[in-house]
């Protein structure tokens, strides 16, 4: 049963690396700003295939 | 009606087509060309009509030639690598966040720009040597996103964020999880080999991690109880503090003797869950401010002439004497001398009336004032600091925040609570120790620890909290949870007039006089397209559904009105001075009284009649005084002329108080009289001119027609859209203070349920390890619960 000793030793060493990504993270501004990354994120390719973009947008508006 | 594909405006004037697309105007249209030159279309897929037209431009960013200017407004500077911030209120959907982000696509000097949409706010890093921030500034402007650039941005350094309430929040957080882990094989009491093998160890690594949940995360709870004593108040954070260290010694001292486990679970618990309340609480517009003042509205610069050569200048640094250039829609930043040119002077912001004020060369202009039209010189009379407005800012009610008489719900129940628990702790203490002396110190400490007012506490910051949440869904955005207990409490309202009451988008305009045929209509629409005035330019609106005909001859005369003539007919159109004078009046039809805002018209020298605008009011207005005249004292306050005194009277209720000709100062001095007089008042305005009185009053509402601009310092922003529900909001501040009191209530539940335990002498740390969270997370769900019934009910009520 003493590896409960260990046991306990490697709990509190994820924990608390955990609680140091968490500080770290917070320091780093990351809890500053919770609304934008999460539009940014969706973004991503369009830029790469802006044409294949445009004529879809422009056949769109004459189909109309 | 067609809407623009850029910006989704109505489009208005004239259509313009460009491929295959509508456009409310050539600046629409403009940056839908750029856009779609640099492949970067994507924009409009991203949301429907995403843009903001933009706005002409004429010199207005010279100044950012001046390299001192730019030096403070920069983040970062190095050779090659700058860093700009830039505060762009048009921001508002994806694809805002989208084109602004690509940038560097536009030009490739830009490196990188991110966005942070809750601050509206954007910083670029960017090379000064392929572009000068004047001509990033104008390609934002060209977009359609114009940077904010005041005042307020010269000389500011990043402000430190300050995120301590977060670290401590993880810190308890953190250590709560670990001690409940551990603290787990003790709540059941089983003797059992094993575990009385590792109990030590496990409670000293709870002692080990509740040392920073009493030092550091519950740090604040032991300043505010030594500030509130030092001030002989017995605010709530003294039980709490007392609790804390209670729990704190008592757990101790009884792992150092070895005779039980304590109480750590429920400390860090207590710390963990008192601070998630604070968080809660913290709730903040990031995209508003609160706290400005005049700076904010002011120019960072200003055009300097010396010897007729023109100088971009920091306003700090005129002088008096010194000769300014300022263009049309330029705010005077000082007082000053007209020394040449036409100048109509807007005064809204200073005095809240809407019509400009046409001055001479040799008249006296004050800051404050924005230029509608043409350039003009003036000698500044007075340094920006010292400027009639700007000392407004002086008064100490500016100076310093605002007095802390207001005493919470929560401090005021703390006091009776905390000498209630106090003596219940001795009592039984003195009870036991006479009974049983070695329960004695063991009862009086539990009954510290169980009356420990976590409940309480948590009360006022989730009910609170979560209304800040429902108003902000309802578009009335407050700066603090306090406001809604202060609000709760007003019983005197004070309107401004203009902007507050009265729209600033419509003017509704009536004709007086002999009826106008079809083609004189013509002709003084078309008239009237010529001109900029501004009552011109709402008068054409009125009138433009007609055909327009160019007239032959077109004379503007600045300040007096229109002279012009179509065929043989001939028309004066202006001011009453201006047609009245120079026409044989054959009074057929009487001159309106001045005071009101009318144009007057008269065709071949016969006067024909006048054109009055009136203020639109908002639409509910009257409902809402006679909504509110039966629990509050109404007053309206008014920087504008007594003309629409009678319009009011037979649309307010009776006793209305009304006061016109109300100068900044005046009003700040009215709030204050009414205080004096016991009142608790809450001012409604809208523009600078109410700053003062807004910072006297108990709770200062700024009504705003678009939230994004700039209001004064104020408790709340008010949406003009919802302006007619402010009676329902009144009502709901006050429906979340009973709630607080149902919540006292039940955690008063609470605490005689455990301290029947303490004081019989058995509370045990798996009791209390229960009734904490217990109590805690039902006060939670309790106040949750009933505001959302509150606001559903208000909800509902405003669909009708």
């Amino acid at each position: 049963m003493n590896i409960i000793y260990m046991l306990l030793g490697v709990s509190v060493v994820v924990a608390l690396i955990f609680f140091v990504a968490f500080i770290v993270s917070v320091k780093k501004g990351q809890y500053d700003d919770v609304y934008t990354p999460s539009v940014r994120m969706l973004f991503e390719d369009e830029l790469v295939k802006p044409n294949p973009d445009k004529n879809q947008s422009d056949s769109k508006e004459k189909s109309n | 009606m067609v809407t623009c594909y850029h910006c989704g405006e109505n489009c208005i004037d004239d259509i313009i087509h460009y491929d295959e697309k509508s456009f409310c105007c050539s600046g629409c249209k403009t940056v839908f060309d750029i856009l779609n030159s640099n492949d970067l279309s994507y924009y409009y897929d991203l949301e429907r009509s995403p843009g903001t037209s933009p706005k002409s431009l004429e010199g207005k960013y010279d100044y950012l030639e001046n390299a001192d200017i730019v030096e403070k407004l920069l983040e970062f500077n190095d050779l090659d690598t700058q860093v700009i911030s830039f505060v762009i209120p048009s921001i508002h959907c994806s694809s805002c966040i989208w084109i602004l982000e690509n940038l560097n696509k536009l030009n490739n000097a830009i490196k990188s720009s991110q966005v942070d949409f809750p601050k509206r706010s954007i910083r670029v890093s960017y090379n000064s040597d392929s572009i000068s921030l004047k001509e990033l500034v104008i390609l934002l402007n060209r977009i359609g996103y114009e940077p904010s650039i005041s005042l307020e941005n010269y000389n500011k350094k990043a402000s430190v964020i300050d995120r301590s309430l977060i670290y401590k929040l993880g810190v308890a957080g953190f250590a709560f999880g670990n001690i409940m882990f551990l603290s787990f094989p003790e709540y059941f009491e089983v003797e059992e080999f094993w575990l009385d093998q590792f109990k030590v160890l496990f409670r000293w690594l709870m002692f080990g991690f509740s040392i920073p949940v009493v030092f550091y995360s519950g740090s604040d709870y032991f300043v505010s109880a030594y500030k509130g004593l030092r001030a002989r108040i017995l605010n709530i954070d003294v039980p709490i503090a007392l609790g804390i260290a209670v729990l704190f010694l008592r757990s101790s001292a009884e792992i150092i003797l070895n005779l039980g486990t304590g109480f750590f679970d429920s400390l860090s618990g207590l710390v963990f869950f008192l601070l998630l309340g604070r968080y809660f609480q913290q709730k903040t517009y990031a995209f508003l401010s609160f706290d400005r003042d005049y700076k904010s509205y002011f120019p960072i610069a200003v055009t300097r002439l010396i010897n007729s050569i023109e100088e971009q200048v920091q306003v700090y640094k005129i002088k008096k004497g010194d000769r300014i250039l300022i263009r049309n829609e330029e705010l005077l930043p000082m007082d000053a001398v007209l020394i040449k040119g036409k100048a109509s002077i807007d005064y809204s912001f200073v005095t809240g009336e809407a019509e400009p004020v046409v001055k001479k060369s040799g008249d006296k202009l004050f800051a404050g004032g924005r230029q509608q039209g043409g350039i003009i010189e003036i000698e500044a009379l007075k340094a920006v600091q010292q400027s009639y407005l700007t000392q407004l800012w002086s008064n100490e009610i500016f100076s310093k925040n605002k007095p802390s008489s207001f005493q919470s719900l929560t401090n005021q129940i703390s006091k009776r609570f905390t000498i209630a628990v106090l003596s219940i702790a001795i009592l039984s203490g003195i009870f036991w120790l006479i009974y049983d002396p070695s329960k004695a110190l063991n009862v009086f400490t539990a009954v510290l620890i169980i009356a420990c007012p976590c409940a309480i506490a948590l009360a006022a910051p989730f009910t609170l909290g979560n209304l800040l949440r429902i108003y902000g869904r309802e578009k009335f955005y407050l700066k603090e949870a306090s406001v809604i207990e202060q609000m709760a409490k007003i019983d005197t309202i004070v309107f401004d007039k203009t902007g507050t009451i009265t729209t600033n988008k419509r003017n509704s305009i009536s004709y007086e006089g002999i009826e106008l045929t079809r083609s004189e209509e013509e002709i003084l629409g078309g008239s009237l397209r010529a001109s900029n005035h501004p009552l011109s330019r709402s008068l054409y609106q009125l009138l433009k559904k007609n055909n327009i005909v160019t007239p032959d001859e077109f004379l503007e005369h600045t300040g007096k009105g229109i002279e012009t003539t179509y065929k043989d007919t001939s028309f004066k159109i202006g001011s009453a001075d201006f047609v009245k004078i120079k026409s044989i009046s054959n009074n057929s039809v009487e001159l309106k009284k001045p005071e009101k805002t009318s144009v007057h018209i008269s065709s071949n020298n016969i006067y024909k009649g006048c054109f009055t605008f009136s203020n639109a009011y908002r639409e509910g207005l009257s409902k809402l005084f006679e909504d509110l005249k039966t629990k509050k004292d109404l007053i309206i306050l008014s920087g504008d002329n007594d003309g629409e005194r009678e319009n009011l009277e037979l649309m307010l209720p009776r006793d209305t108080k009304m006061f016109f000709n109300q100068q900044p100062g005046h009003k700040l001095e009215f709030i204050k009289k009414l205080q004096q007089n016991g009142k608790t008042v809450m001012m409604v305005g809208d523009g600078l001119n109410d700053a003062g009185a807004l910072a006297q009053s108990d709770v200062g509402i700024v009504v705003s027609e678009d939230i994004n601009v700039f209001s004064p310092a104020c408790d709340g922003i008010l949406d003009a859209s919802v302006f007619k529900n402010l009676e329902d909001y009144i009502d709901l501040s006050q429906n979340g203070i009973k709630i607080i009191k149902w919540a006292f209530l039940l955690s008063l539940l609470y605490n005689l349920i455990g301290l029947s335990f303490a004081v019989t002498g058995h509370l045990r740390p798996v009791v209390a390890a229960i009734l904490m969270p217990l109590s805690s997370i039902s006060i939670v769900v309790f106040t949750s619960v009933a505001t959302h019934l509150f606001s559903r009910k208000i909800s509902r009520d405003l669909k009708y």
